[in-house]
């Protein structure tokens, strides 16, 4: 079953063509990453599945359902999360309220019942505290949770942000360069995070520049260049696709190439 | 679970006992004044802090609710003849916050200051030029409280009205911060965009928090109106917005607590200043200064960082 379907997707900012008429099928259980040289839409793209952006042309399917230029928020309702390049970590508050707000789109309570905290919300959130420790123990941030967020080092808000995505119980989960900007242990521990992830089940889209991860990792590989398809195949099919080597890996990262390529 | 409880609702079991141990401290019917005055302030500042200080929202115009709910205790017996309808001006400004709330609070940061600045503006001017109905610059007086046959009047009745009140609209705050509507708030003020792609659905959480915000501060507004007995449209001018705006800041925007410490320090200091006679404004400014500079994240955010700060592992 295909989980999430883009058709002829576009988008202009400004006269310039960000994204054009790109087509992707992304079937359940997958680990679908999409890579390409900066600028050429990747992250666009992810703003346009999840709803941050409307696209000026094509459509958008997931699970099934038209959702083209539906608002995050009820796309997230229905099972797509996402995490950030630039985090967008809640950093006043503590690691494991980050998780708990992750749980948003289960917990059902009224305003009256919240300002009255009826045992409905008291129940609710011992529930929600438990599940958002659980996504927390995930990635490896159980003892972190009455910290501060915004005390976190990088790789471990990068974690903290996963997990937040991870505690929503999503069916799609997009991941914006998890590893950019990470140190090889960092790395190494997003690497494991990913892949128990997918243990799981769900399905996900990875933009990430680290080519060892992504070829490692990821069952299909989408490659974009200056907002258009280049080629889509297996990690073992892209590497070997000259294009893909001339357009991208040749000049942008060839020290990346040559370790992918061990 | 008892425990948990227990730790939640420890900030309103201190402040209920302040509220009653108070008067025990007090020489004369005075200081029942005073605190009846800190009570409403705080109860207003409450409101607003968790507009501000919660869910990062600022508001200039928070004023012109406090003066809906003045008014409305006013107007509603004088014209009306309703006898003092003491929530109506709270619906009233909840109405008004949901007309405006949502495309208001698609501004962000100085532009909302701006949008919501005028707001205050409007309802200030509505006040002064609508004489016949509100008495025009002059004000108004208005007709005491009366609760099946019983007068409240004087501030030591009031002194406790206005304390219930208050402890109540802390217990509220306080819950609301503890569920999923507080949490999603939160969320809002530190990343709209990372609460969205969450399921949180933004302009509605805005929009609610900035209803009942509006409603604490009229109701604030009605208190004061039947307290004092007379009511100018000063009660809503922008000097007032300004000032619950000062209160938030200097207790702490998102401590509960410090709504209270913040009313209270904006009240009182103005009254013991008073011998200070010419000297007095000049003096509330640079104390208000040196608290900030010194204490930025507000009175007491910053007493608790202290505190925890000598708590914490220097390992850690």
């Amino acid at each position: 079953m295909m989980i999430l379907e883009t058709d002829r997707l576009s988008i202009t900012f400004g006269g310039v063509r960000a994204l054009d008429g790109v087509s992707i099928a992304i079937e359940s259980g997958q680990v679908f990453s999409i890579i390409g040289p900066n600028g050429s839409g990747k992250t666009t793209l992810f703003n346009l599945v999840s709803g941050i952006y409307t696209p000026n042309d094509g459509s958008i399917r997931f699970a099934g359902e038209m959702v083209t230029g539906l608002p995050p928020d009820q796309l997230a309702r229905r099972g797509l999360s996402r995490t950030f390049q630039n985090l967008q970590i809640f950093s006043r508050m503590s690691v494991l309220e980050n998780a708990m707000v992750g749980r948003h789109r289960h917990e059902r309570t009224g305003i009256l019942a919240d300002l009255l905290h009826l045992p409905s919300v008291a129940r609710q959130n011992e529930v929600t505290r438990e599940a958002a420790h659980d996504a927390l123990a995930r990635v490896g941030l159980a003892d972190a949770g009455k910290r501060p967020a915004g005390s976190l080092a990088y790789g471990a808000l990068k974690r903290l942000e996963i997990a937040r995505a991870l505690a929503s119980d999503p069916k799609l989960l997009l991941l914006d360069e998890p590893a950019a900007g990470c140190n090889p242990v960092e790395t190494q521990e997003i690497d494991y995070v990913i892949r128990s992830i997918v243990k799981d089940g769900i399905t996900i889209v990875l933009v990430e520049h680290d080519m060892r991860l992504v070829m490692n990792i990821s069952d299909r590989v989408h490659v974009l260049a200056n907002g258009r398809t280049l080629t889509e195949g297996t990690p073992e099919q892209v590497r070997s696709n000259t294009t893909v080597i001339q357009a991208y890996l040749g000049v942008h990262g060839s020290k990346e190439a040559v370790r992918a390529f061990d | 679970m008892r425990a948990l409880l227990e730790t939640r609702l420890m900030p309103a079991i201190v402040v209920a006992v302040i509220v009653i141990i108070l008067p025990l401290l007090f020489p004369s019917a005075y200081y029942y004044r005073i605190g009846v005055l800190v009570f409403i302030f705080a109860l207003a500042v409450v409101g607003l802090n968790l507009l501000m200080g919660f869910a990062g929202q600022v508001s200039l115009g928070h004023a012109g609710f406090l003066g809906i709910g003045a008014y409305s205790v006013a107007i509603g017996p004088i014209h009306f003849g309703a006898p003092s309808c003491l929530f109506a001006g709270a619906i009233l400004s909840g109405a008004l916050a949901f007309l405006v709330g949502r495309p208001i609070l698609r501004l962000k940061g100085h532009y909302l200051a701006v949008a919501t600045l005028g707001l205050g503006l409007l309802v200030a001017i509505v006040l002064t030029n609508e004489a016949g109905w509100t008495g025009g610059p002059d004000g108004m007086s208005v007709p005491g409280l009366v609760l099946f046959d019983w007068s409240v009047r004087g501030a030591y009745t009031w002194y406790w009205i206005a304390g219930t009140t208050f402890v109540g609209g802390f217990v509220l705050a306080l819950n609301l911060m503890g569920s999923p509507t507080g949490r999603a708030l939160q969320a809002i003020h530190d990343s709209e965009i990372g609460a969205l792609v969450l399921g949180i659905d933004v302009a509605r959480k805005k929009l609610t928090i900035f209803i009942i915000s509006a409603m604490y501060a009229s109701v604030a507004g009605s208190y004061l109106a039947l307290f004092n007995g007379y009511i100018t449209p000063d009660a809503a001018g922008f000097l007032r917005s300004i000032e619950l705006v000062a209160m938030v800041v200097l207790g702490g925007m998102g401590s509960i607590v410090g709504s209270l410490v913040g009313a209270a320090v904006l009240v009182v200091l103005p009254q013991a200043l008073t011998i200070f006679h010419e000297y007095e404004q000049a003096l509330l400014g640079l104390i208000v200064m040196v608290f900030m500079i010194f204490l930025r994240q507000g009175i007491v955010p910053s007493i608790v960082a202290v505190l925890d700060g000598e708590n914490d592992d220097p390992g850690d």
